[in-house]
């Protein structure tokens, strides 16, 4: 399995307070991978570090078959680059319609001129027809995102990563605030998305994480505390210990 | 009267003596009387240096009485004698040497005589060695005086000879640096001058240096006319900025080494006076539209012997060049004036020491200005991100507050210690009003806040137009902050901008204290830092941005009263000073009363040394500076001190 | 393409239907066509109404639609103005200079009629040399492209410093508001070379040509309206497209578009130096109507009333952005025209042209706490559009943005 993402000996620090330990951390081509922690364990934080957002104190982050540091490029060049983000408060264009949402993020040329002269053609837009059908939001295309629901919105943002044609999709707590059935429906998503692509779930919520079924990750002070199967880490003692309390 | 006596007194003591000599006064007056008679400046000399030289106790009076035109002569015996004009045409007289009254004569039998303003210059000189050695230390800091607004060579004796004898050490301090002066300028003996100037070299005085700037200056001279002995200084080649092109051969000229040339205007006029049957030379009028045709028809004209002789290659440009010319000394002597240029740098590079120091207490009053004025804008908008426009309005008002309380107040010293807190409280109570009527119900929209808060700065700004006019109103300073502490020639500071200062140290004081050390502080912080965790935790955050709010106006006021006291207060006051505040903020970093301080004294100090760059010209210098801000910006995003991390947000 | 973008936009149609009926209106109303029911002068203002309308457009693009508050495109206005006025003024002082020395005995040098100029233009403050601002003013064409380079280059250098260093939100509006203040701060001196605080004047003659001013005046009244329309339609194509989604999803949550992979600081950027450019435009044509340009015109004061506008007017739509310029501007010089009566009120006489500002002041308070959508918010009512109702759910994350209505109200 080659390695997509590579993230070695990161570190970062606000005002003396160590969010990220050297850190490490790699992801293969087609996996989906949860990771999991504690609050204040360096989730978000990782995230960050991975989307060009925050920019780490030492070590390297390397992208691709042909290692490219992602650490002197800016958000966008490494969205351009395939790195997909959702954050944890859904964030979608309120004001605008799902079609236009959904657009937005296709995959296409993002230089101002191109986009200025860009007109949709039918293959876009079957495209755009086809991933609103897969998040449930078929018949929801001219509606503004501002008016759905809490778990549409999710969705639209999955939907919007997916649209981005990433190879490495960031989630953070897709499934928070969401009822059983809509969980049941992000889960078949992401796993669907995992086939073709690298998935990073970050989650609280363990029935959703063993709904997933794949490798776990457990940060804690920055650092990563063990990985394994579900199962595997559920066992260790220390992830025990973290998560239960001391 | 005084002085009548002490001569009296000392024509007992001195009695004996003159009686001894049988000098009297009027036996010298005789000895010069036809001089005296005449008046004339050049041949006056000698009859004032014998009075002087007399060692007669009345010398001095003699000259006083002279320079006042008191001096009566005798017709018919031509003796001179001390007159008082009395009413009919009578003078009363005064033997000089006695001082006994001769009973009063018609003006008909005396001529009085009336020294000119040369003249009268000339005993002023004289009298100097007498005030000099004046009992009373007041006229001989007058004499000192005196001496120093009209320097002159015949001052240096008697001022060295009062020297040894002077009591008051203060005076006799002074009296040894004009004579240190008066050498350098004055003494005929070069080495010593070149000994006073290096003694005092680095002095910082005005005086030294009005004293070694004529010795240092220069005229610009043919090298071909001047004598072996002339003190050089440089050579200049023309074309230099001391030596223009055209200034140099106009000296040619001058000097018969070159001929004038006419100008293109003039040779103009040459060829209007040379057309014919509309034609120049044969040339027709209507192509002499360029520079070159009409210089090839002027020198066709030139050929036929028509014009004066011109041509490119005589430009003057080109003839200067075979000249030497040179920068020369008025003064004659390379020694001193050698040495009175190292002291004149040496001089320099202190007062530019002292300049520095001086900019620098002035940057600081401008920081804290500037502190005073921003420090309110920083408090809203750390606390609550909220950009408050009308913040130089509240300043304005704050300052019109101090106005009207000198009305009602006549007392300034009262009147001002009222108005601080009356202007705290105004700016408060408008401040509280505007965040519970405006701004409260726009949180979290800074743009529109901003918005909404310029639309009350333009009402408030206009009110305050429709109120009090449009002309200045005057604020005035108590009498006890008049003047400036002056540290030397160079560095003074005036009383008002230290009394800020003072002002600014107790609000960064008072501020600190109530952040740190107050249940306010507490809550404001915790505000400032989580809105949301700080109303679960039972504090009011509604509450604490009223207050600070009203705190942060309150300031405002304060400082526009403080900002009222040196600049008029009008309607416009607070608008001059928002921007600067805006730039304190931004530069300084928010959420940070530190940063507030830093941004202040960045942008003072920045402000002075632009303008000492550039000091005519304090419109460019606040463009420059804003360009410096802009810049400053694109490396601290964030301000100098900034919050960092997650809590800063994006 | 043009037929369906038009389909799609009702509004751009109607727009552009409105202003040609008004243009003909006021045209043949006017004194320069004879009828002469609208003086001259008022031609002038409508004329003037227009470029501020055009300006307004290109702040609502760069405020409404990418959430820039700039307070700085009255400086590019102005900008615009000073360009086209060293033509102006160039142009026509040379053909009086030439008049003059045509007199003379000898036809006059290229030299001493550029003398001649320099004298005329410059002899206020005390200079007549022509500085280096001045190479292209001999030419029509170059000080035309001028118009638009000159505003063009200050916003992209701005804005590329702006920008790259993320400057966001009311940082942003105060550094804008630092730069317009630096311009104007710099065109008051005597030897910035644009006649210090005298500026430019006689713009209103356009050398060479000798037609009535009531004619010249409609000339730059239909020359406006042109601009307009054309202005309205670009940008109305502009917003309409994927380039608007994108910068309307700038203004709303700029790092989100971040991670979509756009160029936010580009973006920005292209919208900042484009709306900078119209507004040079704008000032353009407007300072030839009002026949004079100086550095008092750029004032940050200025730039903040256009924002005013643009508030009242509704931010977000561009007829909202117009009618508020054209609305405001036209009320504002009805009441400080000193036309209207005193208000009397016991002892205290409101004198509107004191009161006005104050008026305006408060107004635009109003505005902002009641109607956030402005003027152009009628035109919601009446086709019944409601903003979403999200029951209070969590709003964008972007606090500053432009937002639909509060969901607590």
């Amino acid at each position: 399995m080659s390695t997509l993402l590579e993230v070695s000996g990161v570190s970062v620090s606000f005002d003396g307070f160590k969010a990220i330990n050297n850190l490490s951390f790699r992801i293969g081509q087609a996996e989906m991978r949860a990771v999991i922690g504690p609050n204040g364990a360096g989730k978000t934080t990782f995230m960050d570090i991975v989307t060009g957002k925050t920019r780490p104190d030492e070590g390297r982050v390397l992208w691709g078959e042909r290692s490219l540091s992602l650490l002197g490029l800016s958000e966008a060049q490494i969205a351009r680059a395939g790195i997909g983000r959702k954050f944890q408060k859904p964030t979608v264009f309120e004001d605008q319609s799902v079609h236009e949402n959904l657009l937005m993020a296709l995959q296409g040329p993002r230089g101002p001129w191109s986009v200025l002269f860009y007109r949709p053609n039918a293959a876009h837009l079957a495209r755009v027809g086809e991933l609103a059908a897969e998040i449930g939001l078929g018949d929801h295309l001219p509606r503004k995102a501002g008016e759905l629901s809490h778990g549409q919105k999710q969705w639209l943002e999955i939907g919007m990563l997916l649209a981005q044609d990433p190879r490495l999709l960031l989630v953070d707590e897709p499934a928070a605030g969401m009822t059983p059935e809509e969980r049941e429906h992000t889960t078949a998503i992401l796993v669907e998305a995992a086939k073709t692509r690298a998935v990073v779930v970050v989650e609280h919520d363990m029935e959703f994480v063993r709904r997933l079924n794949c490798k776990v990750t457990v940060l804690h002070e920055g650092a990563v505390l063990a990985e394994g199967s579900l199962d595997h880490v559920t066992a260790d003692k220390r992830v025990i210990d973290v998560y239960l309390g001391r | 009267m005084t002085r009548l006596m002490i001569a009296l007194a000392a024509l007992v003591l001195f009695c004996a003596q003159a009686m001894a000599q049988e000098t009297t006064v009027q036996s010298v007056l005789q000895a010069h009387r036809e001089t005296i008679e005449k008046g004339s400046r050049t041949s006056i000399g000698s009859a004032i240096d014998a009075i002087a030289a007399s060692g007669l106790p009345q010398a001095q009076e003699v000259l006083q009485v002279w320079a006042a035109k008191e001096m009566w002569q005798r017709s018919d015996d031509g003796l001179f004698y001390r007159g008082t004009e009395k009413p009919a045409r009578q003078v009363e007289l005064f033997d000089f040497d006695t001082g006994q009254s001769f009973g009063t004569v018609s003006r008909d039998e005396l001529s009085q005589i009336k020294p000119n303003s040369g003249v009268r210059a000339m005993i002023g000189t004289a009298l100097v060695q007498f005030q000099l050695s004046d009992p009373d230390p007041t006229r001989r800091a007058e004499a000192l005086d005196a001496i120093q607004r009209s320097p002159g060579a015949d001052l240096l004796a008697p001022l060295r000879a009062s020297i040894p004898a002077e009591p008051d050490t203060a005076l006799k301090a002074r009296k040894m640096r004009v004579e240190r002066l008066l050498t350098i300028a004055f003494d005929p003996d070069e080495p010593s001058r070149i000994a006073a100037i290096e003694e005092m070299s680095g002095d910082l005085g005005v005086d030294m240096r009005a004293t070694l700037n004529p010795l240092l200056v220069t005229r610009i001279a043919l090298a071909e006319g001047l004598p072996e002995t002339a003190n050089i200084r440089r050579e200049v080649k023309p074309g230099d900025p001391a030596l223009g092109v055209a200034a140099a051969y106009d000296m040619l000229i001058a000097a018969g080494q070159a001929q004038p040339i006419p100008d293109n205007e003039a040779r103009k006029a040459l060829l209007i006076a040379n057309m014919v049957d509309g034609q120049v030379a044969g040339v027709p009028v209507h192509r002499l539209d360029s520079q070159e045709a009409r210089d090839a028809a002027y020198v066709q004209l030139a050929q036929a012997g028509l014009v004066p002789r011109w041509s490119t290659a005589e430009a003057p440009e080109v003839v200067v060049t075979r000249h030497r010319f040179v920068e020369v000394y008025s003064e004659p002597s390379a020694a001193v004036t050698e040495a009175a240029e190292q002291a004149l740098a040496e001089i320099e590079r202190r007062v530019g020491l002292n300049q520095a120091i001086d900019l620098g207490l002035d940057a600081l009053s401008l920081a804290s200005i500037y502190f005073l004025a921003a420090i309110g804008l920083a408090i809203t908008f750390g606390v609550m991100g909220v950009i408050n426009m009308a913040h130089g309005e509240f300043i304005m008002m704050g300052a019109y507050t101090g106005y009207m309380v000198q009305q009602v107040i006549a007392d300034h010293t009262l009147s001002i210690l009222v108005a601080i807190p009356l202007a705290f409280a105004v700016t408060f109570a408008a401040g509280v009003t505007m965040e519970r009527l405006v701004i409260r119900h726009l949180y979290n929209r800074p743009l529109e806040t901003l918005l909404a808060t310029f639309g009350i700065s333009i009402a408030l700004q206009q009110l305050a137009k429709n109120i009090f006019g449009t002309q200045a109103r005057p604020l005035t300073a108590p009498g006890w902050l008049d003047g400036a502490w002056v540290l030397n020639d160079v560095v003074s500071i005036s009383y008002i901008r230290i009394a800020i200062f003072v002002l600014a140290l107790i609000f960064l004081g008072l501020f600190l204290f109530i952040m740190r050390r107050t249940r306010l502080g507490l809550e404001t912080r915790a505000v400032t830092q989580n809105p949301r965790m700080a109303a679960s935790m039972g504090i009011n955050p509604d509450r604490i941005n009223m207050l600070t709010f009203g705190l942060g106006s309150g300031i405002a006021g304060i400082a526009g009263v403080a900002i009222g006291l040196f600049a008029k207060v009008t309607s416009e006051l607070g608008s001059d000073y928002i921007v600067q505040s805006f730039m304190t903020v931004v530069v300084g970093g928010v959420g940070n009363i530190w940063g507030t301080l830093a941004g202040a004294a960045m942008i003072g100090t920045l402000q002075k040394g632009i303008e000492w760059l550039n000091p005519s010209n304090t419109l460019a210098a606040q463009t420059y500076m804003i360009i410096f801000i802009i810049i400053f910006i694109q490396f601290r995003p964030r301000g100098i001190i900034a919050l960092k991390g997650r809590a800063a947000g994006d | 393409m043009r037929n369906s973008f038009v389909a799609r936009h009702p509004s751009v149609l109607a727009f552009l239907a409105l202003l040609a009926l008004f243009t003909l209106g006021v045209s043949v109303l006017s004194e320069g066509f004879g009828i002469g029911l609208i003086s001259t002068s008022f031609v002038k203002t409508l004329g003037k109404t227009l470029c501020l309308c055009l300006i307004a457009v290109a702040m609502d693009l760069i405020w409404g639609y990418c959430g820039i508050l700039s307070l700085g495109h009255f400086a590019f206005f102005g900008l615009g103005g000073y360009m086209i006025g060293m033509w102006l003024m160039y142009e026509r002082t040379r053909l009086i200079v030439e008049g003059s020395l045509a007199q003379g005995a000898l036809p006059p040098t290229e030299q001493e009629v550029v003398d001649a100029i320099g004298t005329q233009i410059f002899g206020v403050v005390g200079s007549s040399d022509f500085p280096l601002v001045w190479a292209f003013a001999d030419s029509l064409i170059l000080q035309l492209a001028m118009v638009v380079l000159a505003p063009g280059l200050l916003a992209l250098v701005f804005g590329w410093l702006a920008f790259r260093s993320r400057v966001t939100g009311v940082y942003l509006s105060i550094l804008t508001q630092a730069m317009t203040l630096a311009l104007a701060l710099y065109l008051f001196q005597n030897d910035s070379g644009l006649r210090g605080n005298n500026g430019l004047s006689g713009l209103q003659n356009l050398p060479g040509v000798e037609a009535p001013q009531a004619v010249i005046s409609l000339w730059f009244f239909w020359a406006s309206a042109l601009a307009l329309g054309l202005g309205y339609l670009l940008a109305a194509w502009i917003v309409s497209g994927k380039f608007g989604s994108v910068i309307r999803g700038i203004r709303d949550n700029e790092a989100r578009v971040r991670f979509l992979g756009y160029s936010v600081e580009t973006y920005k950027l292209a919208v900042f130096t484009l709306t900078a450019c119209i507004a040079g435009i704008a000032g353009a044509l407007y300072y030839p109507q009002a026949g004079i340009v100086n550095p008092a015109e750029i004032a940050p004061i200025a730039s903040i009333y256009l924002a005013v506008w643009v508030a009242i007017g509704g931010r977000g739509r561009l007829y909202g952005a117009v009618i508020g310029a054209a609305f405001v501007s036209l009320v504002s010089s009805w009441f400080t025209g000193g036309q209207i009566p005193d208000l009397v009120l016991g002892p205290l006489t409101i004198k509107w042209v004191d009161w006005w500002t104050i008026v305006l002041g408060l107004s635009f308070v109003l505005v902002t706490l009641f109607a956030p959508s402005g003027i152009g918010g009628l035109f919601d009512l009446w086709q019944g559009r409601r903003p979403p109702d999200r029951h209070g759910a969590d709003l964008g994350p972007d606090a500053g943005a432009l937002r639909e209505r509060e969901a607590t109200e």
